[in-house]
């Protein structure tokens, strides 16, 4: 960590003790500048070629909106006056605010099932034949092919967008934590019946503590798909929600609400993902190399 | 009744399993009677592969004998349980539980009440000399850290037997030679059985009151040796030596046994 202690000797720096560790200080903020400044190239790169070439009209305005366009298009939709007859309007906010909450009622019972049930799979053999079958065969359905049986049975209503994002992001979630239950080390089941747990305290003392590490990878890939879901449902099965808006702009040919929909539903996703990844380093401490990033 | 019978006893063992990648059966112990009378330091060696930790799976419950009995006075076991504590060679601490947690969780488990647990675990951590990192996890320790703590978290559960499965063979030669000195010094103290497998003549030496030898495949008692040296011992003193010969003898030739019969 000290460039200076570990390339010569001590005796040979001149400087006072305090230098080196100054200088060490100087570097890592140097550094990390630099690095921030790696992380935002591409984006910048992609922003300002965008600018020039509407700037340069290339390509007509009609057939690709500038950034700037879109960046207007997108404050009206966040901040314009409520009107009865604009859809979009001000209702930016609004839309968020259904689509998270869709998110997040489904993903709640997805991952509420899909941790119960998968931690019985890995660990109980008759669990795993009743269900592995089935699960296995429902996984490789496409789940957008599930959308006319979700409208079907649940009518233009919010608990068919519900249904589909929790029954989507299920799957994803059961079987990562299968897995991970399934591989729990059988040194450690010995060890806590060597200590004294008894057989049925197995699976909330060893089976599901092991299984952690599987079950936020589940959960991080279970709550990407629920945002595909989300956006899926709105275009086809509900009204409202960052994907309603996102269909109705193309309805609308407006091409600047449709990149400004989907810089917010990218931007929603990343923060999601970001929070479930700060959790899982949090509770996985004990790792040794901590997942997430 | 239970006062007369031994503390533990093989009657007849017989322990055969199929052999998981291979398929074939594997004769692991073949007709094992022994007895262990209690407060004893036993340590038993052999070939690897030569059935020396199925002989302590039977005692920690973890097996069950294919044919025989293994009672622990006078009752045959059937279960793991906390009256036999098991150090493994890996450890297996729970890698989400700190050290303290690591040790705290056998009196937890067995209902122990709260201020107790914490007392206990203090005293035992100190017993061990791991005071001062209960906090830290176990990626986060050395070791033979680890194997102290492991050591911890059965001696907190007062058991009746210590069974220790090859518990230094993976650290290194200091390390092992200070974990040593320790086993001797808390079986001293506590005066509880000890069943420890190795596969070291020096270190069997060095430890036990009694060394059990086992043949290679299928295993039997090959000799079962009292050492009757003052501790603490001095491992280049002739005695030392003429014991360590003597069972390094008998190893040799169960060694060339196991080559040639592809068990070694």
């Amino acid at each position: 960590m000290h460039p200076a202690s570990l390339s010569q000797p001590a005796g040979l720096v001149r400087a006072g003790p305090k230098a080196p560790q100054f200088d060490a200080t100087a570097d890592a903020a140097r550094r990390k500048i630099w690095r921030l400044a790696r992380r935002i190239a591409l984006p910048a790169a992609i922003l300002i070629a965008w600018q020039a070439v509407t700037a340069a009209q290339w390509v007509s305005s009609a057939s690709l909106p500038s950034p700037l366009a879109v960046a207007a298009a997108w404050w009206e939709w966040i901040f314009g006056p409520r009107q009865a007859l604009a859809w979009y309007s001000g209702t930016w906010g609004l839309y968020l605010l259904m689509s998270l909450e869709r998110v997040a009622a489904g993903f709640a019972i997805a991952a509420a099932a899909g941790v119960s049930l998968g931690v019985l799979i890995g660990w109980y053999a008759v669990v795993e034949d009743l269900f592995d079958g089935t699960i296995n065969f429902l996984r490789a359905v496409p789940m957008t092919a599930w959308v006319p049986f979700a409208v079907f049975l649940f009518g233009i209503h919010e608990s068919a967008a519900i249904f589909l994002i929790a029954f989507g992001s299920f799957f994803p979630i059961v079987v990562n934590v299968a897995a991970g239950a399934r591989q729990t080390p059988r040194i450690l089941i010995r060890a806590a019946r060597m200590l004294g747990t008894p057989p049925r305290r197995l699976l909330l003392r060893v089976v599901l503590p092991a299984a952690l590490p599987s079950i936020f990878t589940g959960l991080r890939v279970g709550l990407g798909l629920a945002w595909v879901l989300v956006i899926v449902a709105e275009m086809l099965a509900v009204q409202g929600g960052l994907g309603y808006a996102l269909w109705s702009a193309y309805q609308f040919s407006r091409l600047d609400l449709i990149l400004a929909a989907i810089v917010s539903v990218g931007g929603l996703g990343l923060a999601s993902d970001r929070l479930i990844s700060l959790l899982a380093r949090r509770i996985l401490r004990w790792q040794t190399g901590s997942m997430g990033q | 009744m239970s006062n007369q019978a031994p503390f533990i006893a093989f009657r007849n063992v017989y322990k055969s399993f199929r052999d998981a990648r291979e398929g074939r059966l594997v004769h692991a112990l073949d007709n094992i009677s022994l007895e262990i009378e209690r407060g004893a330091f036993v340590t038993v060696i052999g070939p690897s592969g030569c059935g020396k930790t199925t002989l302590l799976n039977l005692l920690a419950g973890f097996e069950r004998p294919s044919s025989g009995e293994v009672l622990l006075e006078g009752e045959a076991i059937e279960r793991p349980g906390a009256d036999r504590g098991v150090v493994f060679q890996e450890y297996a601490l729970f890698p989400w539980l700190t050290l303290r947690q690591n040790v705290e969780y056998g009196p937890r488990e067995r209902g122990i009440p709260a201020s107790l647990v914490r007392e206990i675990t203090d005293r035992t951590l100190a017993m061990v000399k791991l005071a001062g990192a209960e906090n830290r996890y176990p990626h986060e320790l050395s070791g033979g850290m680890r194997q102290r703590a492991a050591i911890a978290r059965v001696l907190v559960n007062d058991p009746k037997i210590l069974l220790m499965d090859e518990p230094f063979a993976a650290l290194d030669a200091q390390t092992r030679a200070r974990l040593q000195q320790e086993v001797a010094r808390v079986w001293m103290e506590t005066r509880k059985t000890v069943f420890f497998v190795t596969h070291s003549v020096e270190e069997a030496v060095l430890l036990a009151d009694r060394v059990i030898a086992m043949t290679a495949l299928p295993g039997r008692l090959k000799a079962d040796v009292e050492i009757k040296l003052p501790r603490p011992r001095d491992p280049t003193s002739p005695s030392f030596n003429d014991h360590r010969r003597e069972l390094e003898n008998l190893l040799r030739d169960e060694i060339i046994i196991g080559a040639a019969t592809g068990n070694a």
